[in-house]
């Protein structure tokens, strides 16, 4: 197995159990190591990455899917998909069959609560840090402000959004 | 396991079910068409079941909704139903991100690479957008009163402005939030 193999599987591995509050908290790490660290992509790839694997269906943590596509072809895909929901899942699994027996425990509520502002903050931090990497002009600033606006006070379809997005960069020129 | 003995559903019920939930899930909002399919339609678990389950998916590490079908999967049938429930939810997701990629790799080095990276980027733009949407939308339902803000605002700055690495800050911020919880509960 590759070097760049191996590289991928304990990036997302390690990854895959520090992904609290949703896959999103990661996204900064996940820039950094194969961005800035090993050197797979540019940043820019990285955001358009991430925002084919917003737009595509399905969970947006397929993103690590197309970073080992670009950085060792199928075989860097497939690993890496398996080391992002791998371990996650064995552990949401183990957890599923003892969860009920902790519903009413008082430690439960309190780690609810706990883990409450730490997984927003880490929502929030995914947002930030992607616009740190890029090169972010005023257009794109102006497109992510209203989309917040948008998608965080109305009912309004993400794929609608996206699309508009698309539009407004094509008309204006990036 | 907490399975219930009467209305067991077939492992390939399970996995029609979450192939749907995958596909009608375009831009978020799976937990939505999760509640629908599995609650609504189907019946399988109540509203009760279902949150502490989307709880659950929340507490445990990985992403919210592909651990939400692992759990629905492992309620209703074990080990078997969380790889039903997890193989239809990611099959077709995974076969259509792998053919954009093939796409958007190749597209690089084409005479419409320039058309292609406008649109993307207005995608970014906007991705970025429903991220910090989600944010403020979880925010308004789950962060009330001071230390939970102070919490947000030190996890969102440390990592999101200042670049420190996750594991520093939950290692700390954990913690932290873990006593606070403990303190006032």
């Amino acid at each position: 197995m590759s070097l760049v193999l191996l590289q991928l599987i304990g990036l997302f591995a390690g990854l895959s159990m520090l992904a609290f509050g949703g896959g999103a908290g990661v996204i900064p790490d996940m820039q950094r190591a194969t961005v800035d660290h090993y050197h797979w992509l540019t940043a820019r790839e990285f955001l358009d990455m991430f925002a084919i694997s917003r737009a595509a269906p399905g969970p947006g943590s397929l993103i690590v899917v197309l970073i080992g596509l670009k950085a060792a072809g199928m075989a860097g895909a497939a690993v890496s998909f398996a080391a992002m929901f791998a371990p996650s899942c064995l552990a949401v699994h183990l957890v599923a069959r003892y969860w009920h027996r902790a519903a009413r425990s008082a430690w439960r509520a309190v780690v609810e609560r706990a883990l409450a502002p730490v997984a927003v903050g880490l929502t929030f931090a995914s947002g930030l840090s992607l616009m740190r990497g890029t090169e972010h002009g005023w257009l794109p600033w102006g497109v992510t402000i209203i989309s917040t606006a948008l998608f965080s006070l109305t009912e309004i379809n993400p794929i609608l959004l996206l699309g508009l997005g698309a539009g407004a960069l094509l008309l204006v020129g990036p | 396991m907490g399975t219930r003995p009467t209305g067991q559903p077939s492992l390939a019920s399970l996995f029609t079910s979450f192939v749907s939930i995958g596909m009608m899930s375009f831009g978020g909002g799976l937990a939505a068409w999760t509640r629908r399919e599995v609650v609504q339609k189907r019946g399988w678990l109540d509203d009760k079941q279902f949150l502490s389950g989307y709880a659950l998916s929340q507490l445990v590490p990985g992403a919210t909704n592909v651990n939400l079908a692992v759990f629905i999967g492992t309620q209703m049938r074990g080990t078997a139903g969380a790889i039903a429930c997890f193989c239809g939810l990611t099959a077709l997701p995974l076969a259509i991100v792998v053919l954009a990629g093939f796409l958007y790799l190749h597209s690089q080095t084409q005479a419409g690479a320039a058309w292609i990276s406008g649109a993307l980027g207005g995608m970014g733009a906007v991705a970025i957008g429903l991220n910090l949407g989600t944010g403020v939308r979880l925010a308004r339902r789950n962060i009330t009163g001071v230390i939970p803000i102070v919490i947000t605002a030190i996890v969102t700055l440390s990592i999101g402005v200042f670049g420190f690495s996750l594991v520093h800050v939950l290692l700390v911020m954990m913690p932290v939030s873990l006593l606070a919880a403990w303190l006032t509960r």
